[in-house]
């Protein structure tokens, strides 16, 4: 057992990465806070006076702000849907007996690895451009006008293509929560007389739910934070039309230099996630005391 | 047990699977394709498919052009180097958290994570302020720190998770025949942690490879690694789908054929161990 002395030597090894942490996450919290209480703009120096809850209204009642939102609820909800949804199809369909498993899997999952910059600009360029796009082409050859994806649905394509990039993640998870059902318990449910529907809705789903639970939650975290994406394809626009929550507090603070605003919207960010954290902390952590 | 199924059934989820799967993987295979071609066939009408003169003139151009290789390297550097750094300070703390367990432990664990879910937006005022004033802004050195940090809780508890599938006796043994804690530690437990540390090794040189969020808001032209580069793409002039495909393929290529490999782990490392 872990004796005195170990226990001081365990101390101090998990030192450097408690202290680091510690001062990642207090020093640029406390002074986002702190900046958000100040009227502070990059273009007009000089003294940075203390203004309440100033940036909060203004942040607040911008019309931008209520577009940021509902974008990125539209942006997560769509591309959660698409990718569990999607996701429970293939793992299921992955998971039957079939030739060259290996390697559908192998492709199934190559979306995932592809750096967000290129996977964005791929699609935009070499897919949804109105002229030389594939889809145009495709369009043209059944007699179709090419539609113009950014121009008419730019926050559509981007769930599009998120929704391409955390396919193979949501795929990946269901799969091995797919694997780990024991086929026996399927195989009694068919003698028994249960049908497909039957099997999936009281067999499969239940054993999945907690990986769905868990790719929900991950995901979401990971959504609210989109931002390449959207950089790279429409610049939040047209007018704000694509522009979500992460990409707004980068306009506020980077492009109009206003750091007072930008962050009071980045402590806004923090709140709205928070919330998915706690669920998801609440049942990693369940999980850590079996 | 593998169920007993008829191989026409089996034929036909061949066929399902290797459509769907073929379909998913096509923009990839498409950009690879179109990387070898001219600009004017990048764009023919009707699609050219294999049947093209297969050049690799948009390779050399894009170096010539924008010296790529540059770009390449200090994605190498960043990833590498931030996986290195932080697991040289993660490697103690889950040694200290796997075998002597303390009722923090959990605590600290679920902590650590808490930090990874801190939207990155809301420190990017202070973070890129910070950079400014401490010349960090377009530095390799700066986005090591960065990417150490945000990774350093995926790292530690890939560890934590390995190390605590390794008997705690072994260790004790060790302790007992007089191996002090540095040589318990570098002869002991690393030569049997080796797969899981590679593994959580790949995983964070695939996440910091591909992290677009750090990269594009505190680089700019010298320091800017492939995801920064790419997105300079998004300003096009002329025709450029043959150039972008060739930048495109250099800079995902590596990271794919690393995340093949690592697909096992993937599921670990980016659960926490909620699934397994």
């Amino acid at each position: 057992m872990a004796t005195k002395a170990s226990r001081s030597a365990a101390r101090v090894m998990i030192a450097p990465s408690v202290l680091l942490l510690l001062g990642w996450m207090l020093i640029p919290l406390a002074l986002t806070l702190y900046f958000s209480v100040l009227r502070y703009n990059l273009l007009m120096p000089g003294a940075n006076p203390f203004v309440g809850i100033e940036n909060y209204t203004y942040f607040l009642t911008d019309p931008a702000f209520t577009d940021a939102i509902i974008n990125t609820l539209l942006l997560v909800g769509g591309v959660l849907l698409i990718t569990v949804l999607g996701g429970i199809g293939l793992a299921i369909l992955l998971d039957q007996p079939m030739w060259g498993q290996g390697i559908v899997r192998i492709l199934v999952i190559a979306p995932f690895f592809v750096m967000p910059t290129v996977s964005a600009l791929v699609w935009k360029n070499m897919f949804m451009n109105p002229v030389n796009g594939l889809f145009a082409y495709l369009a043209k050859a059944v007699g179709m006008q090419p539609f113009d994806f950014f121009a008419v649905a730019p926050l559509a394509s981007i769930i599009g293509i998120v929704s391409w990039q955390w396919l193979p993640f949501a795929t990946l998870i269901l799969l091995t929560a797919m694997q780990s059902l024991d086929s026996e318990q399927l195989e009694a449910a068919e003698m028994d007389g249960a049908g497909p529907v039957a099997r999936f809705r009281y067999i499969m789903l239940p054993h999945m739910a907690r990986a769905i639970t868990v790719v929900i939650l991950i995901q979401t975290i990971f959504l609210l934070s989109i931002f390449a994406e959207i950089l790279v394809t429409t610049n939040g626009g047209p007018g704000t039309a694509s522009t979500n929550l992460t990409f707004l507090v980068y306009a506020e603070s980077l492009l109009r230099f206003d750091v007072g605003t930008g962050s009071a919207g980045g402590v806004v960010a923090i709140v709205l996630a928070n919330i998915v954290a706690i669920f998801l902390m609440r049942m990693i952590g369940k999980n850590l005391d079996t | 047990m593998a169920r007993a199924i008829s191989p026409r059934r089996k034929a036909l989820n061949t066929a399902i699977a290797w459509t769907i799967g073929i379909m998913i993987f096509f923009p990839i295979l498409w950009t690879f394709l179109t990387s070898f071609k001219t600009e004017a066939q990048a764009i023919a009408d009707p699609p050219v498919w294999f049947l093209f003169d297969w050049t690799t003139e948009n390779y050399t151009t894009v170096q010539e052009r924008s010296n790529y290789f540059r770009h390449f390297w200090n994605s190498v550097v960043i990833s590498v180097g931030s996986t290195i750094i932080g697991l040289a300070i993660a490697i103690p703390a889950a040694w200290s958290m796997a075998f002597v367990p303390s009722k923090h432990t959990k605590n600290i664990l679920m902590w650590m994570l808490s930090t990874k879910m801190l939207p990155p937006v809301g420190v990017l005022v202070p973070i890129y302020l910070i950079f400014r004033d401490l010349k960090l802004l377009d530095t390799q050195f700066g986005l090591i720190i960065v990417l150490t940090l945000i990774n350093l809780p995926i790292i530690v508890w890939m560890l934590y998770t390995y190390f605590k599938e390794i008997p705690g006796e072994i260790l004790e043994a060790a302790r007992m025949d007089g191996a002090s804690l540095r040589s318990e530690v570098l002869y002991i437990l690393l030569p049997m942690a080796v797969p899981g540390i590679a593994s959580t090794m790949l995983l964070n040189i695939i996440l910091a490879w591909n992290e677009a969020f750090w990269t594009l808001n505190l680089t700019a032209a010298k320091a800017a690694p492939l995801t920064a580069f790419i997105a300079s793409y998004s300003s096009p002039e002329g025709l450029f789908y043959a150039k972008l495909s060739a930048a495109s393929t250099m800079a995902i290529a590596p990271i794919l054929i690393m995340g093949w490999f690592s697909q096992k782990q993937l599921v670990r490392g980016l659960t926490f161990g909620a699934v397994k």
